[in-house]
């Protein structure tokens, strides 16, 4: 009863945290996107433009929800749920410190724990494709239909390069746990072992959550606004939270399996090592987004195919050469 | 335990159900999908943990995303692909009878096991189910049904380079 009560605590804080944390870096996205293209930004509501987040929420919430008059009516419904849960979801298995004694009783960071966390977490997130198929099926509109179809084949492309990198991280811990894999990182970072692997991944993790220069899916120049182009009000703002949800999961997980996790010199705890590491990665999905064209789509499929994973199995194979002999 | 099994359970009958229920295509793969995560949480139930979360990426994170794609893309008006019953006349009894069948086998092989007994329960060996356990058992005991599987899917690989290398490109 007691675990299980931890546990329920544990979901609610973290769900809270995670939609504080999308609506403010939707708030600073946008001002830095801002200051890159030598503008202000967001800056009406309040001061710095910090109450922009309860704005929007407001905005989001008190729309007309539409739905197509030849829309699936139940998977309409049913796409933004499944992006957003899995999204959430994914999150619970990934420790942001080491465990804290509370009260006299030793807490672990993480909602879950199991040996092989980091499988768990692939798992989950490769569900979240499913959202984004069935709302671009679901509306009936040419571009959802469109741009669902993209993102699908981009996100299962990308996922394999992201799976040969993330194997050579686990041939270096010797483990599937995240705990072990960042306590593997005490002495050396694998971005420095393996820093191959740390690109092909950060590549393949801007193309799984169909970020610039990889935002295909939602090309507005081609396909209006791609999969969530019918979409409108709260069932909108559902696919925009499991978005910047799996950006930070993401970067959660690049930091956790290459920047050492929450390991740091000691003058500052482990947790603000972790996010501070977080957030040197979304502020680079900003800084992409600010700087870089989107790629032409049959380009986008040569990288992954032709490019990415014939390195990420050669760097995979070297890797475990490289174990096995020193 | 037993709460997850019959939840899962039902679920996964839910879904195989709605498998061949369902009128639209898209509408069938998502209970196959549901019937899929049902089986995983067995799986889990049973301490099987890799096995589960194997399942969950192949079969739910691949295999089903890639059916959705094609179904996707066939069926894009929404009206059915199939509005008859079909060519092959007499399906209907003729699947009646297989699962009737079935159910009588299964039963047998159930009561002959001794299903619904009560088990003693023995200490599972520590590591169970866990990855290395895993891959251990599948590269000794079971080595030569996985090379097997191997050879079949190379087959398929090879199977698809053929055909698609007569086409000029």
């Amino acid at each position: 009863m007691e675990t299980f009560l931890i546990v329920a605590i544990k979901s609610v804080l973290l769900v809270v945290i995670l939609l504080t944390v999308f609506a403010h870096f939707m708030l600073i996205e946008r001002k830095f996107l801002g200051y890159f293209q030598l503008r202000l930004g967001p800056n009406r509501v309040g001061p710095w433009g910090l109450a922009q987040p309860i704005a929007d929420a407001v905005k989001v919430i008190i729309k007309e929800d539409i739905i197509p008059h030849d829309a699936d009516r139940i998977t309409y419904k049913l796409a933004p749920v499944v992006s957003l849960f899995v999204a959430l979801a994914a999150y619970a298995s990934i420790p942001v410190a080491p465990p804290v004694e509370i009260f006299g009783r030793t807490i672990e960071l993480s909602i879950v724990n199991p040996n092989a966390g980091i499988l768990l977490l692939l798992a989950t997130t490769s569900l979240g494709v499913y959202g984004i198929t069935l709302g671009g099926w679901a509306s009936q509109s040419k571009y959802s239909l469109l741009g669902a179809l993209r993102s699908t084949a981009q996100m299962i492309s990308y996922e394999l390069a992201l799976g040969m990198s993330v194997v050579g991280v686990i041939i270096l811990a010797g483990s599937l746990n995240l705990y072990d894999i960042v306590a593997a990182q005490e002495n050396i970072w694998f971005i420095f072992l393996n820093p191959i692997g740390f690109i092909i991944f950060f590549i393949s993790i801007v193309a799984e959550v169909n970020r610039v220069p990889f935002d295909l899916p939602e090309a507005e120049t081609e396909l209006v606004s791609g999969y969530s182009t019918e979409y409108t009000g709260i069932r909108f703002g559902m696919f925009m939270m499991a978005e910047y949800v799996n950006m930070l999961t993401m970067s959660s997980l690049a930091t956790l399996l290459y920047l050492g996790g929450w390991n740091g010199p000691g003058f500052l705890p482990p947790i603000v090592w972790f996010l501070l590491k977080v957030v040197l990665f979304l502020f680079v999905f900003v800084w992409l987004r600010a700087s870089l064209p989107r790629l032409r789509y049959d380009r986008l499929m040569d990288l992954g195919w032709k490019v990415m994973l014939p390195v990420a199995i050669a760097n995979l194979v070297l890797t475990a050469v490289f174990v096995v002999l020193f | 335990m037993i709460a997850v099994l019959w939840i899962a359970g039902a679920l996964a009958v839910a879904g195989a159900l709605g498998v061949v229920i369902a009128k639209t295509p898209v509408h069938s793969v998502i209970s196959l999908v549901v019937n899929i995560l049902a089986l995983a949480a067995l799986y889990l139930s049973l301490h099987a943990e890799f096995m589960a979360l194997i399942q969950v990426i192949i079969y739910a994170g691949a295999i089903m995303i890639l059916f959705l794609f094609v179904i996707a893309l066939l069926t894009a008006r929404k009206d059915p692909v199939e509005r008859s019953e079909g060519k092959l006349e007499g399906q209907r009894e003729l699947g009646i009878v297989a699962a009737v069948t079935g159910a009588i086998l299964m039963t047998a092989v159930a009561l002959s096991a001794g299903f619904g007994r009560p088990v003693a329960q023995e200490a599972l060996p520590s590591g169970f189910g866990s990855p290395a356990a895993f891959g251990r058992e599948l590269l000794t005991t079971h080595i030569l049904s996985f090379e097997l599987t191997a050879f079949v899917l190379m087959a398929a690989v090879i199977g698809v380079v053929v055909l698609v290398g007569q086409r000029k490109l």
